[in-house]
Order: C-alpha cells, then structure tokens, then sequence
C-alpha cells in the first residue's frame, strides 16, 4: 500500500542559513511528496501541532522529520500508527559541517553540504516509503513454568523466587538430596550485616521450603538429557543422573571432523555418515520427545565442582601428602566431627591455611578463587579454634585477602581472636616434618621477615570450577550444538561478557546464576538467583507480547525468509549468534522467532537476500543507497558510504558533531542494527551507482569483543574482505572496503577516520564504474 | 492498592532496576535528583576490567525508557516522604524546575549570552561552565538546563532567554509536587566519593597536585575538563610519575570501616589509562591488598602486574609531604613487609577514595539506614546496588535485576 508522506523540515539551530531550505524543498517536491514543509521550532508544540493538523486533514501516514538526529525522542511528535523517520540535518549535516564564509572555497563547501541534506531526505523518504508495518509475533501458547537445573542454594532460591511471583518450576537435581555444596558446610559466613559471626548453613531452611510449596516440582537423581525447540515452549527430556538416553542431545561435527584426511571438506553425505556414527543411539536434534517436560524458560544453576590440583601440581607445598589437603576436604572433616588429621586421626590443634600457590614469584591466588575462597579460608580457621578454644592455632596466610567489601567486617571481626595468625606471605615450601606434621616455610611475613611454621595440617584454597568448564549442561539440541558458546573466553564461565549486562547469555530464554556464571558467595548466589529469575520471567513476558528480548526489547519484527529461493548453503544457521536458526534434512534454515534477538546478522549473512524484516531489509537499504545522487563527472564529488552502528558508532558521530568536530561532507551515513545485517550486497550496490567507497563503523572485537550481538563487526571484517575480492575481480580496486572499529566514546576518532579513508579513495581517483 | 513501582535513583543500579521491572508489564516511575540520567556511571571514562565506554550500555538502557509506555521519569527531582505500606505507598516527590521545555536541546545561543562561568560539579571543578548548558555529553533527557542561580534576581536568566528561540526558556516555572501512589520501592540512591579532606594526613587541598580517583575518570574522558589527558593540575603537564593512594579513607575505623570494593580495580584501570597516555610515567601503587578476586580481576591485576612501569608496594600510606621539585608530593609509607618508611616523590598523586553511600549524607524520610549509611531491607522497599552495600557495576547489574523481582513479588502478593 502506498502511503502519504509528509516531509518535515526544521529550520531552526541555525539550518536555514546553512542550507537552501527552498532548494531541499524543491528536492522533495521532485520525489513527488505532496506535503512538504518547515518549521523553525518543528519539535515545539506548535510544531508538533502542524504535522498532527496533516495527519488529521490531509491524510498523511507517514512522517519524516527532517532535523534532529533521530536518536532524541519529542513525545509530542510520536504519533500512534504512524511510521516516523527521521533525517539527521542538524548532526549529520549542519553542525558536522560548518562552512566559513570568508573562506575561499566557501561556495564549493557549501555546495557539498546541501548535496549532502538533499541526499539524507532522500534517504529518509525511500525509507519510510518502503518499509511495512510491523506486527508482532504471536506465540498461542506459552508455557509460563521454569526449569531449574541444580539444586543448589541458587537453584533453591531461583525455585522459591518464581514461586514467589506465581510461577510454577521444575527442580532438576543431579544428586540424589537436594543442597549442593551448600549442604556440605559445618557453618557458613552471614548473608546479610552485621557480618561478625558465622551462621547455620541457610541451605536446610531453603530446601524445607521448596518441599513445602505446592509450585515447585522436585527431581532429584535426575539430569537433563536434552533441551528442545525454543523459549516459552522448551522441550525437557529427562533422564536418571548418569545413565544414557536417546534423547541425549547430539553432539554436531566440529570444523575438523567435517574434513576428510587431506583437508577437504567432506561431501554432505559423508558428514551426515560421519554424524550418526558420532550420535549413535541419539535422536535427531529436530526430533520431538513426546514425553518431554514442557518449560517456557531455563535457570542453569549447575553451581562449581572444586578445583581438583593433578597428581604433580603444586609439588612444592607437599600436595600428595595425606594432611595437604583442599579447603573443600577441610570443610567435609569439619562438618562430621572435631578436625582431625587424615593421615592418623589426631586431634588437629594447628593449621596452615595456604591462599597463594606462587611462593615468591607469583601473587596470585588459587585458580578459580574469589572473595569466597578468602573467606572461607577465615571461617575455616573458626573452626579450629571453635574445636580447639585453648590451644588452637590457625595461620591463614595470603598474598592479599580478599573480603571485598562489607566482607571487610568478618575478616575484622577475627582480628581480635588471639588464636588466628593472619599474615602476607609468600609460602615457599610445605615438608613433611618428620613427626606426623608438617613444616611451612613463609617468606616476607608481617609478623617479622621468613618464618617456619610447624603444623598439624595445610589446607590449600583452590577455586570453584564452573561445571559448564567442560559439559554443555544445558543440552541443547540445537543446530549448533549443545552448549553455550565461547565459554572459554570466560574460563568456561556461563558468562554473557557483559559488564551492563551479565544475564545476557547467547542463548534465549536460558539464564545463568550462581557459582556457574563467575565465582561468588552464598550470598551474591541468592541475589543472582533473583535476577535470573527475573529475567527467566520476562522473557516469557517478551514472547507473550511479540517482542524481543535483550538488546532489541523494543522491536516487534522478525526476519521473515523466503524460502523458494534458499540455496540451504546454512551460512545464517551457522553465523546467528542466538543458535535462533535449526535447519531440516536437506539443510532449509527454520526460524524459531523466540530464540531470535533481532540483530539481521542473518540478513547479512543470507548471499540469495532473501531473510527481510518489515522495517530494515536487502531492499530498503539497497533501495537508500541508490537514491543517493552520484555525480559521475565531477571528480571532486566522489562519494563515500558508510555503515555506522547504530549503538555505538552513530552516536558518537551525534556527540562528534555535538563538539563541533567535522568529517567529509561526501560521506553518506546508514544506521545498522549491527555490522552483522550489512549485506554485501549493499557494498555492490553502492559500487554499481558509482559510489568510490565504502566504509564499515563497528564495535570491537576480539576477546573483549562489545558488540552486543556478539560476532557482528567481527563476522563483518571477514565478509569484507571477500566482497573487497570479488570487487577486485571486476577491476574495483578492493581498498575501497574498509571496516574500522569504534567504541562509542571515540567520536573524537571518527571524523579523522572518516577523512583519512576519504584521502584514501581520492588517492584511488573514481570508480571507475562510475556513469555506467 | 497500586500495581506500579517506584524507583528512586536513575543512575546503573535505579535505570536497570526500572527497565528490568517496566519490561516485566509493571508501571515504573524513576525520581532522580539530577538533571540527567545514568547517575556516577555517567562521570566515568571506561569500566573494568574490559576498558570498555559505560555509555555503551547506557545508550541501550537509554533507549529501552524512551521505547516504553511503562517508565515515567522525573529529573531535578527528590522524594519528600514515603507514607502507608506496602503495596499502597504514598509518596511524595518534589520536581525542581529546569527552566526549559523539551524542544529546548542545543544551547549554544544561551550559553554565548551569558559571560559568567561557574565550577563544574560535573568534572569536580576542574574546569568552569555556563549557567545555561548540557549535562553531560550524552545527556538523557537531551535538554538544556538553566541553573536556579540564573533565575534569582541579577542573574543571567533573562539574557538566556532572550537569546534562545522563543519557548524555550521559562523562567516562571516553579518547583512542583507529584504525589505517587506504588507498590513497591526501589532504593538506588548510589554513592558518593567520600570527602577527601576529612583526610587530613593525606593533604587532599592543600597541595595541587593531589587529585581523587572520581577526577582521574574525568581527566581520562574525551569529553572531559582536558578532552582526555591525565595532567597536573598545577602546571597541566602531564606527569612523568604518579602515585596511587590505596584505601584512603576506606579499611579505616576514622573514616569508612568497610572495603570499598571498587578501588582496587579502579586504580589498575587507571595505571592502564597512563601508560596508554605515556610510555615512560612510572606509576606507583601504595596498598594494603590488591583487592581483584575473582578469574577476571586476577587476570586484569596480571596483566597490569607484568608492566615493569608499575610498582607495587605494601604499605598504607601515612603522610603526604611537600616535594622537592616544583608541585611534586612525597607520599610516605610504612614498608609492612620490609619495616622502616618508604618515601615516594611523585609528580601526581592520586588519592583512591572509596564509596559512602548516599544515605550516609542524605536521608529519605521513612527508610531506615544502617550506621555505615546503607538502605535496610523492609517489606515494599527493596534496596540495590551501592545503597545496599559496596559491590562494583556488574554486580550493580545483578543486584538491581533481583530488586526489580522483589518488587514485582510484593505486587504479585498484594494482588493475591
């Protein structure tokens, strides 16, 4: 359907007498808009009056404001149906682009920077023009109870909270009682101020509420064999801890295994060969448990498996002698009985509690240790002196302690205790001494240089391993297989890498807390637990609504595919970040819109073109590339096109321009949900209209990638550089493509980014497919 | 009975809090004392441990309030009482005029009219600005402020509107009382530097080239007092030698008794911003213990550790003495490992000061506080982030999410 367009131009901040404002109009009049006009204080009610007076009277059913960068919202000018778009004069044009009237090139600049606003309206007015209305997804039914996997304090707490805001759950708990780690303590360090004294494990009162409530369903002994389909309507196979299942979720082939000896890859037969034989005895991942458990969204809450130090770690403080022993081995003799030492069962009366591994040549604490390691280590030294009040002598002895925080308080609170020695130290030696104890050599103490402790026990603070490290856990059957991704930036950390962020894992609907996202107390684990279950809810929320979840949570769309022309060449099965897309036998992509978060990176990915949204889409794009004016005679009006992100990248181009800083007035700017959705068909169509380069503005990444959908400037700079090779085949010179990596505080680097590339492509003269 | 949520503070903590609860179908009003949003986050240049922008995150919270129906927010704004219970609270919150409307977003004519500059608060009064101007960089809501002392009688007010499109300055608008009827109550009233001159051995104001960590962020900013240069103050060179006081004022039974949390962290994230600036400043680090647990702190700490240009040395410092060359300190320390003093000449020293919570200073009436000045959990008021306790953004995040389910729980109970 076609819509009527109203084109709306502001005057004010100095535009009009930057540009020709009868000229922009004469330019929209030629684009056939029958209502075009101006307004010098546009966002004001008077100006919010005369576009609502044309959608009223005139029928106009879509806006384009022609102003104010879009990324500043005037409530008085959002209108209920009625697309609205808007062209960045102000930023993108007038500000960024100032021309001094005393120069001699004055005309010639100016001349620049009205091309450059008549081409953001024209962009703006195909925009609008082209894009549909978007409606939401609508799943019918939505299953509202969560599945818990572990049933730890942070299962136990996830279980309490969701039943708390009136969600039913199922508890999965691979032991045969429920408590986790938390079940093993003598005491435990306090979940709230005062701080000072330890406390009963908290472990038993949770798991007497949990049998007491009528919303959660418990399964101990039990593991999940599989997790099919998708948020809100999750498919759980079940199954007895430790035995095999069909239903277990296959394993895909890794890059390797689909290479045959040589290094070619295998034909897709003899990977489907190789697959099954990988799989034996496992169901399709596309296949339907008709006895599975139906879930709308997942806790993982799988919690941390000691440090176990191998036979030949840590040689130099005696480990492999019966009284060196973890701090997870303390905690089990302390909780059954007095302390006694395992080598002869003797009463222990002392104890060196050993923090940091590396002597003097390294301060670091334990792998995997944090805050609770620290305090552990202080309420275990409790323990011997609750045991041995008289004679008692615990030495902690650390690098650095570690009670951040309030936790600050606990440590104070054993200062007073004459039987706790806390020093720095670095340990350098623990030796069997001879008379059943043990001899710790402790250099550069506090309590006066090198010292020599004897000892009835050593009790080393290893860390908490996630027990995501080396099992998928949540076992997917997905398309991409059954773990989360990229653990292993994490240390194998069911981390999302995101400071502002931490929930958002890279699969939907599934939330990690507690000891399985990053190492923490009892405490922080019971708040964790909250905040996913908060976040487990509202994406059931999300999907009852139609929209996404995280970061798009205001986007009701979804890619549609159109799938005649699907080539099943599985490049965006593989590319989402999400794992949103399965694919059947013959390799056809099946969208599951509740896993999805709306980022295009398979719209990007898609070489045929054919997966659009309603509002951002291969033609849409496409169709604003090509409504910019290439001048194909004159050869200093060469022009540049760039994709900017647009939560990083496009605002710091707002902030650069904000400052007063100024870039080539011949660069064309589009917003990107993500590097990830530039197709590159986009670069050819703006090589085919005579374009002379095309630049791409994306996050970081690497390790400490921020891209919010994950991989979307990294998978962007590999695209390139095979569009760049095509273009290289047709005589385009291949450094016309260019991607570059912004965060969103570098505006200060953009203008110079921008007009060094442009230097770049001037050096390179016209493309020379320019005027065909 | 209400089925809506209050959150006071629209700074990392109070704007997730509100998001996460909006996005579950609740109604949200923020109250937030400033004329912007994103609250101490805003003031920073870069978050550890990945050294990437918090306006990053901010930019998509930012948008996730402008895209709902749910969230309505108050700026300039404070809350002047907290009557009934939970589940049916009245509050009562006082809005300051802002002396502008909203079409009123660049505010360079009004600013060039007026000739009086006043300190920034914003950058620690390390440089002055306007009585008429913007937040901050990325201010949300992206609208001019005009400072009440303009409007008094001879200030600059009247010269700001005149020079500014007509409607866009109001100098009659008067300060107004909203009266909110919610469920539930989020405290998210954050943190402030604790005050460097109660320190008085540490010399914070009597010597120039003692600077905060809080003015270090700011320094750091492209778009702060010295567009991103870390300078003296006294000579703005940029200094070939810096040292950092650890715990100052924070493990200290004078001043604050708790760990911090953050500082740690804070300052080996600005050893990183200095020998990204200069490759040969030597950076001295004075502490009790590197506080950096955890895989990805203790990864961060190694990495800094490997620099040869950063030096570490157990000791507390004790005394901050005039130096030799011109604006330099000594910092003295005892050597807790080694005995004796060590004496430090640097040319910038910098005091990493830790976090009071709000409530130590400024009190809602009707919440309860502890002695350190953290909010006390009660039925209906849920606090999160660093007015609960001292925890950094990530854990801000996490805390902030939970509170934003413990509110939703109060409704869901009263509503049976």
């Amino acid at each position: 359907m076609s819509k009527k367009v109203g084109l709306y131009i502001y005057t004010g901040d100095g535009i009009a007498e930057a540009l020709d404002i009868d000229k922009l109009v004469e330019v929209a009049t030629g684009l056939g808009l029958e209502i075009v006009r101006t307004h010098a204080d546009l966002y004001s009610p008077e100006g919010a009056a005369m576009v609502k007076q044309d959608i009223d009277n005139e029928g106009v059913d879509a806006v384009v404001l022609a102003g104010i960068s879009p990324r500043y919202e005037f409530e008085i000018l959002d209108f209920p149906d009625i697309i609205v778009e808007k062209a960045s004069l102000r930023e993108l044009v007038t500000w960024s682009h100032p021309v001094n009237a005393d120069d001699e090139n004055a005309d010639a600049q100016k001349e620049h920077v009205q091309e450059l606003a008549e081409d953001y309206i024209r962009m703006a007015v195909v925009k609008v023009q082209k894009s549909e209305p978007v409606e939401p997804f609508k799943t019918e039914e939505i299953n509202q109870r969560i599945l818990i996997i572990g049933g730890g304090v942070t299962g136990l707490t996830a279980a309490l909270e969701a039943a708390e805001a009136g969600h039913e759950s199922i508890l999965v708990e691979r032991q045969a009682e429920l408590g986790g780690w938390g079940a093993k303590l003598r005491k435990q360090v306090p979940v709230g101020p005062e701080y000072s004294e330890l406390i009963n494990p908290v472990v038993q009162d949770l798991i007497d509420r949990v049998n007491a409530g009528d919303k959660i369903t418990v399964k101990t002994n039990t593991e999940v064999a599989r997790i099919g389909n998708a948020p809100g309507d999750f498919r759980v196979s079940l199954k007895e801890t430790g035995s095999k299942s069909e239903w277990d979720a296959p394993f895909p082939l890794t890059d390797a295994e689909m290479l045959d000896e040589s290094g070619k890859e295998l034909s897709a037969e003899d990977q489907k060969k190789k697959y099954e034989e990988k799989n034996e005895g496992r169901k399709d991942y596309m296949e339907e448990d008709s006895s599975a458990e139906v879930c709308g969204a997942v806790i993982l809450a799988s919690g941390w498996k000691p440090y176990e130090p191998a036979e030949d770690e840590f040689k130099h403080l005696a480990w492999g002698n019966p009284n060196v022993i973890t701090n997870c081995q303390f905690e089990e003799i302390a909780k059954n009985g007095k302390i006694v030492r395992p080598s002869d069962g003797k009463e222990v009366k002392s104890v060196a509690f050993i923090q940091s591994p590396g002597g003097s040549k390294d301060d670091a604490d334990f792998p995997y240790a944090s805050v609770a390691t620290s305090l552990v280590s202080l309420k275990q030294a409790k323990y011997l002196r609750e045991d041995q009040p008289e004679d008692g002598k615990a030495y902690v002895l650390y690098e650095h302690m570690r009670t951040s925080g309030q936790y600050e308080y606990f440590y104070q609170g054993l200062q007073n205790d004459p039987g706790i020695f806390l020093t720095k130290g670095d340990v350098t030696e623990v030796k069997d001494n001879g008379s059943g104890g043990l001899t710790v050599n402790v250099d550069n103490t506090l309590i006066g240089g090198d010292i020599s402790l004897d000892v009835d026990l050593a009790v080393l603070a290893t860390g908490m391993v996630p027990t995501t490290k080396d099992d998928p856990v949540v076992n997917l059957a997905y398309r991409q297989g059954p773990g989360f991704r990229d653990l292993d930036l994490f240390g194998g950390y069911c981390d999302s890498n995101f400071i502002c962020f931490p929930y958002e894992t890279r699969r939907t609907g599934i939330y990690a807390a507690g000891g399985v996202r990053r190492g923490m107390t009892i405490e922080e684990a019971m708040e964790d637990a909250a905040g996913a279950t908060l976040k487990a809810l509202q994406c059931l929320k999300a999907i009852d609504e139609g929209h996404s979840v995280h970061p798009r949570t205001w986007d009701f769309d979804y890619p549609d595919f159109y799938f005649q022309r699907c080539t099943q060449c599985k490049r965006c099965t593989e590319e989402c970040p999400f794992g949103a897309l399965d694919d059947d036998e013959k390799g056809t992509p099946k969208l599951n819109p509740s896993r999805c978060r709306r980022c295009g990176t398979c719209m990007g990915a898609c070489p045929e073109r054919i997966i659009n949204f309603k509002d951002y889409s291969i033609d849409i794009v496409g169709s604003m590339i090509k409504s910019i004016e290439v001048p194909d005679d004159d050869e200093d009006k060469l022009r540049l096109l760039i994709f900017a992100c647009e939560n990083d990248a496009y605002p710091a181009l707002d902030m650069a321009a904000r400052k007063g800083l100024s870039w080539s007035p011949l660069a064309r700017i589009i917003p990107v949900r993500c590097l990830g959705s530039v197709n590159v068909a986009w670069i050819k169509d703006a090589m085919s209209s005579g374009m002379d380069g095309a630049l791409l503005l994306g996050c970081k990444f690497g390790d400490d990638y921020q891209c919010h959908f994950v991989k979307g400037s990294e998978l962007s700079e590999k695209r390139m550089a095979n569009v760049a090779e095509s273009l290289a085949s047709l005589g385009i010179e291949a450094e016309r493509v260019k991607m570059a990596q912004v965060a969103i505080d570098e505006y200060d680097q953009i203008p110079k980014i921008i007009n060094e590339f442009m230097d770049e492509i001037f050096e390179l003269g016209p493309n020379p497919f320019k005027g065909f | 009975m209400s089925g809506s949520i209050l959150v006071v503070g629209g700074g990392f903590s109070g704007l997730t809090a509100a998001v996460e609860a909006a996005e579950m179908g609740y109604d949200v009003y923020i109250v937030e004392k400033e004329s912007y949003m994103g609250g101490r986050v805003t003031q920073l240049n870069k978050y550890f441990p990945k050294l990437c922008p918090p306006t990053c995150g901010l930019e998509i919270n930012y948008k996730r309030i402008k895209t709902s129906p749910r969230i309505t927010f108050y700026n300039l704004a404070e809350v002047e009482s907290v009557s009934r219970g939970p589940g049916d609270f009245n509050v009562q919150v006082k809005v300051n005029p802002r002396y502008t409307t909203p079409q009123c977003t660049s505010c360079a004519a009004g600013a060039e009219a007026v000739a009086t500059e006043i300190p920034n608060e914003f950058n620690f009064g390390l440089n002055t600005r306007k009585s008429f101007y913007m937040p901050n960089m990325m201010a949300f809501p992206n609208q001019c402020v005009l400072d009440p002392s303009a409007v008094s009688s001879g200030g600059d007010g009247q010269q700001v509107k005149d020079a500014m499109p007509a409607g866009h300055v109001d100098l009659d608008q008067k300060a107004e009382s909203v009266s909110l009827n919610v469920g539930a109550i989020i405290i998210a009233t954050g943190w402030n530097p604790y005050d460097a001159t109660k320190m008085d051995n540490l010399c914070f104001g009597k010597y120039d080239n003692i600077v905060t960590n809080m003015m270090i962020e700011r320094m750091a900013s492209a778009s702060g007092p010295t567009e991103g240069k870390i300078v003296r103050p006294s000579d703005k060179e940029e200094p070939k030698t810096v040292g950092f006081v650890q715990c100052a004022g924070s493990r200290d039974e004078n001043h604050l008794k708790y760990c911090s949390y953050i500082c740690c962290m804070a300052t080996l994230k600005q050893a990183c911003y200095l020998r990204e600036q200069s490759e040969d400043v030597e950076i001295y680090i004075f502490y009790i213990d590197i506080r950096s647990p955890g895989l990805k702190y203790e990864n961060f700490y190694s990495k800094v550790k490997e620099d040869k240009k950063v030096h570490f040395i157990k000791g507390k410092v004790a005394e901050v003495k005039e130096g030799s060359s011109p604006g330099s300190v000594v910092l003295v320390a005892e050597d807790t490992i080694g005995g004796g003093k060590v004496e430090q000449e640097v040319d910038l020293a910098v005091l990493a000061t830790g976090m009071q919570p709000t409530g130590a200073t400024t009190q809602i009436p009707g919440i309860e506080y502890n002695s350190d000045g953290f909010v006390v959990p009660n039925d209906g008021i849920i606090p999160c982030g660093c007015a609960k306790r001292p925890i950094d953004v990530v854990s801000s995040a996490q805390s902030a999410t939970a509170a934003a389910l413990k509110a939703v729980q109060t409704l869901v109970r009263r509503a049976g």
